[in-house]
This record gives C-alpha cells, sequence and structure tokens, in this order.
C-alpha cells in the first residue's frame, strides 16, 4: 500500500496512476511500473537485436495478443466464456482482405482497416444480442460462440468456386484468400506501407495503447459493473443494472478487440484462410488466457507471446519431439494450469509477491518491537 | 416522506391492515403463481400502506419468498398486477422495477464473495446520483462494519453479511425495502443490531416488508403482520390479534408455541 502513497496527490502522474489502478487490474505499484516501462523498453528494442525474419514472426504474437485481450476482457471481467472470438477476429480479417483487394488504393486501405474493425465489433453486436436478450447463459454461450465459429468455417471452406468473389476479391474457400493488402497509413493512392520493423511498431504501440486503454475501462464504475455481473447476475440486477445489456457492450467491445488483431493478422500474412474459424485455432485464446490468467491482462498478453513462441519453436520439432506435438504440449499445460495454478500463472504470482511482502512487513515490525523491548 | 411513527402507531386501536388512512404504496391484484401443479401464490390481494412495517409470516412453502419474487421481477406472475406507487409494474423487468423504488435483500446471504465490504457497497452506491464517498462512510458506520471495509466479503459471518446485504439495497434510497429472512441463522446480538438497523431506516421514512418466522423480531419490528398459508392470505392485523388467534397458531405458531 505504502507504494501507493503518491497516487492520487493532485500531480499529473498522480491522476493517471489513479485511473490505471484499482482492485480489478493487477499491478499499481512503483516497482511494477518501472518493470513495465522496461519490459515495453526491451520490447521496443527487440528488433534492433534480431534478424527481421524473427521481427515478422514476433508481429504474429502481438496480433494474436490483442484476441487474447479480447477473451481476457470478456470472460475474466465479466464471466462470458466466448469460445469463438476467433469468430470476429475472422469476420475482421475476410472483411479487411475483401474492401482492401477491391480498393487498393491507401485510401482504400484505410478504409478496409475501419470497416473490418466495424464488421467483426457488429458481428460481435448482433450475436450478442441475441444471446444476453434471449437470456443464453453460462456454459451456453460457450456452446454458441463455438458454433458460429464452426459454421464460418464450414461456410468459408467451401467458398472455392470462382462465383465466391467480391468484386475483385476470391474468397478461395479452403485455400484462403490471398493478395490482402498489408497495412497502410495515408491518403490517396499511396501512403507510408506499414512492413517489417513498422509494421511491428505500429502493432507493439497499439497493444500498449490497447492495454492501458482497458486498464482506466476495468477500473472505472463500468469495470466494478462488470465484475458484479460477473460475481452474481441476479443481485446486480436488483441493484438496478440491466445485466443483458451490460453483458451487450463488453461483448461487443470484445468483438472489438477481436476484430482489431484479425485486421493486424490479415495484413501480416496477406492472407487469410478458414482455418481462423477452426476449432483447433478457436481453442488457442481459452489456453492463452487460462494460463496468463483470466483476470490478468497482462497474464493473457504474456502468455500469448510465450506460448505462441513455444509453438514456433516446436514446430521445427526439438530433438526426438516432432512438430506434431506442439499442440499437445499446448494442450497438456492448459492441464497443468487448471490442476495446479487455476487463478492462472499472473494472478498467482501477484499472490505470492504480496505475501512476501506482508511477511517482510510483519517481520521487520516484529524485529522493530523486540529491538524497542528492553529484554 | 412520512414523519417518523415509532410506537404510537402500535398503541392506536386495531385498524385496516393497509395501515388506516396513509396511502398504499403496494398492491397486488389477484395476484397468482403457478409452479406446474402447484399454485404457490394463489390470487393473493396485498397491499402495503407507506411508511409501514409489514411481516409476511406463514409456514414453510406457504408462499412467501415467491411472492417477493414475483414483486422483484424474479418471477413471473401467472395471473395479476402488481402496483406500486400508482405504477403497473406487471411485467417489467427487474431493473426497471428497482428504478422505481423498490430495494431486495434475498433469503440467503447474496454478497459478492470476491469483493470487499467496501466494493459490495460502491457496486449499488455508483449508479446513483449521491456522493458516494459520504454515502459509504454514513453507510459503514450504520451497518456497524466501518472496521471491515477493506475485508473481503467472504471473510464476514452470517450476521456480518446479513448486514451488509441490507447495507447495499440502503444505498439505494428505495421507498420500499423487501427483507426475506433478515435474522436467519443470527445470534441473539446480531438480531437485536438488525431490528435496530430496521427501527432507524424506518423512522428515516422507510417502508418495509419483511419475511421471517422469528417471532420475537416479528414482535420487535412490526405494527402490521399478514399471514400466508397455501399460497393465500389467511389472516391480516396487529400483532397481537395475529398471536391471539387460535386458528393462526393452529397452522403456524403451532409448531413452536
Amino acid at each position: 500500500m505504502s507504494d501507493r502513497l503518491d497516487a492520487g496527490s493532485g500531480s499529473l502522474l498522480g491522476r493517471l496512476r489513479d485511473r490505471l489502478e484499482g482492485p480489478n487490474t493487477i499491478g499499481g505499484s512503483a516497482v511494477f511500473w518501472v518493470g513495465f516501462a522496461v519490459a515495453v523498453a526491451a520490447l521496443i528494442a527487440y528488433p534492433q537485436t534480431t534478424d527481421p525474419y524473427t521481427v515478422i514472426q514476433s508481429s504474429r504474437y502481438l496480433a494474436l495478443a490483442f484476441l487474447a485481450l479480447s477473451l481476457c476482457f470478456i470472460w475474466g471481467y465479466a464471466g462470458v466464456l466466448s469460445f469463438g472470438q476467433v469468430a470476429f477476429f475472422g469476420v475482421a480479417a475476410y472483411a479487411f482482405g475483401v474492401i482492401g483487394i477491391n480498393l487498393s488504393s491507401a485510401t482504400g486501405v484505410v478504409a478496409a482497416t475501419v470497416g473490418a474493425v466495424v464488421a467483426g465489433t457488429l458481428a460481435a453486436a448482433l450475436l450478442g444480442y441475441f444471446m444476453f436478450y434471449g437470456g443464453v447463459r453460462d456454459t451456453y454461450v460457450t456452446i454458441m460462440t463455438l458454433v458460429v465459429a464452426l459454421v464460418l468455417n464450414t461456410f468459408m471452406a467451401q467458398t472455392a468456386g470462382s462465383e465466391w468473389a467480391v468484386g475483385e476479391a476470391q474468397l478461395g474457400g479452403f485455400n484462403g484468400m490471398t493478395n490482402i493488402p498489408s497495412l497502410t497509413l495515408g491518403l490517396g493512392e499511396t501512403g507510408l506501407v506499414l512492413e517489417g520493423n513498422l509494421f511491428y511498431y505500429a502493432l507493439l504501440f497499439t497493444l500498449l495503447a490497447t492495454y492501458l486503454g482497458l486498464r482506466v475501462l476495468l477500473n472505472s464504475s463500468f469495470g466494478m459493473t462488470m465484475v458484479a455481473v460477473r460475481e452474481d447476475e441476479a443481485r446486480t440486477a436488483t441493484f438496478g443494472y440491466n445485466v443483458p445489456f451490460v453483458k451487450l457492450v463488453v461483448f461487443t467491445i470484445g468483438g472489438a478487440l477481436a476484430a482489431v488483431g484479425g485486421v493486424f493478422y490479415a495484413s501480416w500474412g496477406n492472407y487469410i484462410d478458414p482455418s481462423v474459424f477452426g476449432i483447433a485455432f478457436a481453442a488457442l485464446p481459452v489456453v492463452w488466457v487460462s494460463v496468463g490468467g483470466r483476470e490478468s491482462l497482462l497474464g493473457a498478453i504474456g502468455a500469448t507471446l510465450a506460448i505462441e513462441r513455444m509453438r514456433t519453436g516446436l514446430s521445427s520439432g526439438i530433438g526426438p519431439i516432432g512438430s506434431e506435438w506442439a499442440l499437445v504440449i499446448v494442450g497438456g499445460l492448459l492441464l497443468g494450469v487448471i490442476l495446479y495454478l487455476p487463478a492462472g500463472v499472473v494472478p498467482t504470482l501477484d499472490d505470492l509477491v504480496d505475501e512476501l511482502r506482508t511477511r517482510r512487513t510483519e517481520r521487520s515490525q516484529s524485529t522493530t518491537t523486540t529491538e524497542e523491548s528492553p529484554e | 416522506m412520512s414523519a417518523p411513527e415509532d410506537i404510537n402507531v402500535r398503541q392506536k386501536p386495531a385498524v385496516a391492515a393497509t395501515g388506516g388512512g396513509r396511502s398504499t404504496m403496494l398492491a397486488t391484484k389477484q395476484l397468482t403463481k403457478n409452479f406446474g401443479g402447484l399454485t404457490a401464490v394463489d390470487s393473493v390481494d396485498f397491499s402495503v400502506a407507506e411508511g409501514e412495517i409489514r411481516c409476511l409470516i406463514g409456514p414453510n412453502g406457504a408462499g412467501k419468498s415467491t411472492l417477493l419474487e414475483l414483486i422483484t421481477g424474479q418471477l413471473d406472475p401467472s395471473d395479476g398486477d402488481i402496483y406500486f406507487d400508482g405504477e403497473d409494474l406487471t411485467g417489467l423487468d427487474t431493473h426497471k422495477r428497482i428504478d422505481t423504488g423498490i430495494s431486495v435483500k434475498f433469503q440467503s446471504p447474496h454478497v459478492y464473495e470476491n469483493l470487499t465490504v467496501e466494493e459490495n457497497l460502491r457496486v449499488p452506491l455508483q449508479r446513483t446520483d449521491r456522493d458516494v464517498e459520504r454515502v459509504l462512510a454514513e453507510t459503514l458506520d450504520r451497518i456497524a462494519l466501518a472496521e471491515k471495509a477493506e475485508t473481503g466479503a467472504s471473510e464476514l459471518s452470517h450476521g456480518e453479511k446479513q448486514r451488509l446485504e441490507i447495507g447495499m439495497a440502503v444505498t439505494l434510497e428505495p421507498k420500499l425495502m423487501l427483507l426475506d429472512e433478515p435474522v436467519a441463522g443470527m445470534s441473539v446480538d446480531e438480531t437485536d443490531d438488525v431490528a435496530d438497523l430496521i427501527r432507524s431506516l424506518h423512522d428515516d421514512g422507510m417502508t418495509f416488508v419483511v419475511v421471517e418466522h422469528d417471532m420475537e423480531f416479528v414482535r420487535r419490528i412490526s405494527e402490521q403482520v399478514t399471514v400466508l398459508n397455501q399460497g393465500k392470505i389467511f389472516r391480516q392485523g396487529p400483532i397481537e390479534e395475529i398471536e391471539a388467534d387460535e386458528d393462526v397458531r393452529r397452522i403456524y405458531l403451532g409448531e413452536n408455541a
């Protein structure tokens, strides 16, 4: 608690920390923010220390981190376990492809970015409206979101024929959609194309801004409402909260986060295929968030980066372990965490730090008393 | 808000259960709830006047809790209407009924176990336009949990949880408060605390409907008692009359008399 003394002191920094910190997010001490700044600095310096190929690989992990944040936000804080966040990710990726291919100018790509995020967000709002106002709850939400993703998977997989085209964009069926433009900033025919290190930095700063924005949101009164809904829906309604509406807003924001990830993902590989709607991919966000910690945005991001890095490492096999073991190992990790660290890695670490600190304070207090006592 | 009533009311001659000349705050008309073949609430005309503390008693399964759940909209009635302050509540969502000025505390404690006492109070409070920090301090004081503001709700005793829940409901400044067994499972001291809390809120003008089994407690807080039996209103009147009524003793009080 002593670390927080300067928070709320009226200084700009104090006011900022007041908005960023609260019971709903992990990490509020000065030590935390120093560590956070060091980690961000390391991520900024990272491209200078490694080869371009690794930077491109890392960009993929950062794009997926949005998907993790999306699930962490709705599941960890509002108790809505969606197994189909990939649906909004994929809808946005396809929408980005369709609009971007048809309007290939810089303005067109910017329009594609906005249009794709809107498409993914609207898809979430629509599904959320029918689920939450239709009284669908708990595991049925999980099942229904997964089914939506799988239906999209089946549908997109059969769009191979040339009749499945939107303007110049061929949906491509199982083989996917190719020639998706890279993210571009600017208006007119040409703009600043975000590739290589630029793409990495664009992603990193968007992710950083999103993380801090979500922290502010979660520590606001809306965040408190989300937690109340997660803890006890019926009770929260008896305080006058419109619970279906709260869940719809949360689910829509979650859809928007997933959609941002989808846009980055599609422009990362200039390619998207129906496997983004498949069950193997749909399971990954659940694994990342479970391992990192449902109630930790940072845990979700960290676990995504770590697990995806590990999967890349395993894809070429390590010694006798072939690439086919990658998903088995990820599955084993999920089981291990559920059995031994049910809250996830980061919340468990946070508890541990808290406990050590309390113990140290107690010890220092007891030494003070011993010194003071005449014996 | 009506003037504090306190003990004078109880010394008045027996009046109609609606509480004499005071205006009706809550009224149900022919309210009915069927669960399959069972009629839990059967054509009930129940009304409460502004400023009352009305106790609802009756044997287990009499339909007391169901009646409260119909009033708050947790359950939809099979038939009949509910009026509050002249407004027809029937068919409204729970959250809209709360906004008309009703608060409720359910039978089993329903605090947010994973939040602290203070956070629990903030959840209802942040919706109102009241001065959050001031009301927070007042409420913590009123429910005697100021020293446990930072304590996790899961670590509270049963009695403390019940007080916290009443405190949460009170922060909304309801006109009508529905309490389902507020002292069930409490020690004598804890029961006294809750009785004092209810009387002091009543002095501030709050109207109560309290479902309770503990007749000692009912005697302490209530003026008018409604007896439910098998989903119907069996008797209604001042506590002394109800306790003296042979039929009521037979169906209900007989168990503990």
